[in-house]
């Protein structure tokens, strides 16, 4: 399900030789983007780069969680990088960096501070694109089986004969 | 071990889907010896079929044909198209349900004599009581196995229930336990204990929580006199010149409409499908839909008062680990008018998944003051409230003219404003709740908005005079005595408690009574 890829077969140094910056925490080169660390790069199929890096600033400040990996992020919002969704999600992308601009910004990548950009979202919170991007990530983030562990859910328990035996009464702090 | 009858059989009862209401009628038909067909718009999802995963489980079995909504409720705009979180399976939303099984008190047989006059309420008292619901009720814990009744043990308290559980005392509540639930808590019934895997409302793999789908079901289909049809959905009930009812045209598997005779119709196909069903029957006889000459068909809708306190600790509950609900507080079940408003309501366990609180925490929410609650899930624990609402006539089902299902059918409107009654009473509930998690140390709380309804009631309203709803104390239509309603629609009103034990209890009755009218020729 995943298109993010590992990008070992890419040294840091011609990954950064191929790109360019993008707001903090991105680079972006012709078809992809990856994160500052290359720690995973996306290639892109329809979708402009810039869009794509946009669109996953936006997918974390509007669920920000410190402790997840921006690959969760990319993997939940790597649905609009598809022909039909294009003319949507880039019209939407424009609205937010006008947004941006409107407060004197150059686009939305080049705001610094969280807070500041989530005062912009809050600008188009109504809009159908941000509910649409919002309700995606619900089950586009939350439903992801290998971020349920870095909550502490724990998913499935049948196979593992429930809890009878493992604890569904252990708490041991009252 | 189907036992098929022919389409052209008008010898068999038919009964309009299978969920608490219509499986337990039908196989308690059967066991009587009455030959009946059981048309049920969904598949057959046994325990090896369920999974424990949220969002797959509610991709398999939930109703998600389209209805549309309208009202002041906060559903309508967090959920304009799902009024409802309900099941279309065989067993139908007994595979979803958490078990809890509590019986109605006495007062609340008769709601408008108690509480008096409420206004904008369309208070009615039911036409029978307590006393009468006596041995049902017990018939219907035996069936269920439902846990502290008839010399049952209870369940061991999981981590959500004993976080509750001292929360409760530390605030004086006295009435705290783990509940009468339709769960196992020893062999029984041929099948085993609850494991505690925490996934109740996915549909029980151990078979350990009741579920018409693999008791009432395949017990009836064994006396030979139960045939089952599996995606019949059933789209209009027909009748004669003199006005009784003839059978049903229903969608096959296929796609392709059938009729099935039938000397008895039964309705069961939950509160919003069965007042839709009633209306889309329209006849130049009947213009304004079947049995609805008190132009009741449909109104009255009743949810009950719901919502949710979650709550977050400064260390681990891990919630998700044991039965969903796993607990009660009922001593605010009461009617006591003096909490400004009538009624009571119940406090009950309920863990959600992370990919359900996500949904639930806060529908619509985002930022951080939504993900550092998350970020806590392992730390939270949560309680759900249920209490009794007021019935009101503008709340109702209609026929959405302008949408239509795959089948063309036009789909329920589900319309609901809530009362001042249930404002006051969820208000409180929250107080209440976010009490009970701070006496234990809740480093911060959610009063948490209803969820999709669960519980839905009361839009074939039984009344004592014909003028005032839809069915008699039977589940009869007063307008044709061959047309019945046997699942939770028939509420009068809706009491504090889970509805489901009551919705078996009358079915049960109703079995009792079909079958003696049957007996007599008189039916
Ligand atoms: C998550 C959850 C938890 C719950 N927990 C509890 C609990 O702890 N305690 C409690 O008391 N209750 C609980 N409930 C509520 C309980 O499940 C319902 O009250 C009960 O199942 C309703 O019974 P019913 O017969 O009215 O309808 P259902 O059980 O919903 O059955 C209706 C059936 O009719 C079928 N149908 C509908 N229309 C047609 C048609 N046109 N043709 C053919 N078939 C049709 C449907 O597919 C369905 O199978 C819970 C519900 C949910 C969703
Ligand atoms: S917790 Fe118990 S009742 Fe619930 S699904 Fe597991 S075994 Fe069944």
């Amino acid at each position: 399900m995943t298109d993010v890829k590992d990008r070992k077969g890419m040294t840091r140094r011609e990954l950064l030789s191929r790109s360019v910056a993008a707001g903090g925490a991105f680079v972006i080169g012709a078809g992809f983007v990856a994160g500052k660390d290359a720690a995973w790069a996306t290639e892109m199929n329809a979708l402009k780069p810039q869009s794509m890096a946009t669109l996953i600033q936006m997918a974390r400040d509007i669920y920000p969680h410190d402790h997840l990996a921006d690959e969760y992020y990319v993997i939940a919002v790597k649905g609009y990088d598809v022909p039909d969704m294009v003319d949507e999600t880039e019209a939407g992308l424009r609205m937010l960096d006008d947004a941006a601009r409107g407060k004197g910004y150059g686009s939305y990548l080049d705001i610094g501070w969280e807070r500041d950009r989530v005062d912009i979202l809050r600008q188009i919170e109504d809009s159908a694109f941000f509910q649409k991007v919002r309700g995606g990530l619900v089950t586009g983030l939350y439903n992801q089986k290998a971020v349920w562990p870095l909550f502490g859910y724990e998913g499935e328990s049948f196979s593992q004969g429930g809890y009878i035996d493992r604890g569904f009464n252990d708490i041991n702090w009252l | 071990m189907a036992a098929p009858f022919e389409l052209s059989d008008d010898s068999v009862v038919v009964v309009i889907g299978t969920g608490a209401g219509g499986g337990v009628l039908a196989n308690e038909l059967a066991q009587k010896g009455i030959s009946v067909v059981a048309l049920e718009a969904g598949g057959r999802y046994l325990p090896d079929d369920y999974v424990n995963d949220e969002w797959e489980s509610f991709g398999q079995l939930a109703w998600l044909d389209a209805r549309t909504t309208s009202g002041d409720w906060r559903v309508a705009k967090d959920f304009s198209g799902l009024p409802a979180w309900i099941v279309k399976a065989v067993g139908g939303t007994t595979t979803h349900w958490a078990g809890a099984s509590i019986r109605f008190q006495d007062h609340e047989w008769k709601a408008s004599t108690t509480y008096g006059n409420v206004q904008g309420a369309n208070l009615l008292d039911w036409p029978i009581d307590g006393a009468e619901m006596a041995p049902w009720y017990e018939l219907a814990e035996e069936k269920l196995g439902v846990t502290r009744t008839g010399g049952r043990e209870g369940l061991p308290g999981c981590n959500n229930y004993l976080v509750f559980e001292k929360g409760a005392k530390a605030l004086g509540y006295t009435e705290v336990h783990t509940g009468r639930m339709a769960i196992n808590s020893a062999d029984y019934d041929g099948r085993p204990a609850c494991q505690q895997t925490g996934f109740c409302f996915q549909g029980c793999k151990w078979g350990a929580k009741w579920s018409a789908a693999y008791t009432d079901i395949p017990k009836g289909e064994a006396t030979g006199n139960l045939e089952v049809r599996e995606r019949a959905h059933v789209a209009r009930v027909l009748h004669d010149d003199s006005g009784k009812v003839t059978g049903v045209e229903y969608f096959d598997a296929d796609g392709n409409l059938q009729f099935q005779a039938a000397r008895v119709v039964c309705v069961a196909g939950n509160s919003f499908e069965s007042p839709r069903l009633l209306l889309n029957s329209a006849s130049a006889m009947f213009p304004d839909g079947l049995a609805n000459s008190s132009g009741q068909v449909g109104r009255n809708y009743m949810r009950h008062m719901t919502g949710s306190v979650y709550a977050v600790f400064d260390k681990p509950v891990k919630m998700w680990r044991g039965t969903t609900m796993a607990g009660i507080i009922q001593d605010e079940s009461k009617h006591d008018p003096s909490r400004g408003f009538v009624g009571g309501y119940e406090l009950e366990t309920l863990s959600l998944g992370l990919p359900f609180m996500a949904a639930f925490l806060d529908p619509g929410g985002w930022g951080r003051e939504f993900t550092t609650a998350l970020d806590a899930y392992e730390n939270m624990a949560g309680m759900w409230i249920v209490g009794e609402d007021m019935p009101q006539e503008t709340n109702r089902v209609t026929l959405n003219a302008d949408v239509t299902d795959q089948y063309g059918l036009p789909v329920p409107n589900v319309h609901f404003d809530d009362h001042p009654n249930d404002i006051a009473m969820r208000n409180h509930a929250y107080k209440q709740g976010m009490a009970v998690y701070d006496a234990v140390g809740a480093t911060r709380t959610f009063p948490t908005p209803p969820y999709p309804s669960t519980h839905n009631l009361g839009t074939n309203r039984m009344s004592e005079n014909p003028r005032d709803g839809v069915v008699n104390k039977w589940g009869q239509t007063h307008d044709i005595a061959n047309l019945f309603v046997s699942d939770g629609s028939v509420f009068t009103t809706g009491g504090a408690e889970n509805p489901t034990l009551t919705i078996v209890a009358l079915a049960i009755r109703q079995a009792d009574h079909i079958a003696g009218e049957m007996g007599r020729g008189t039916l």
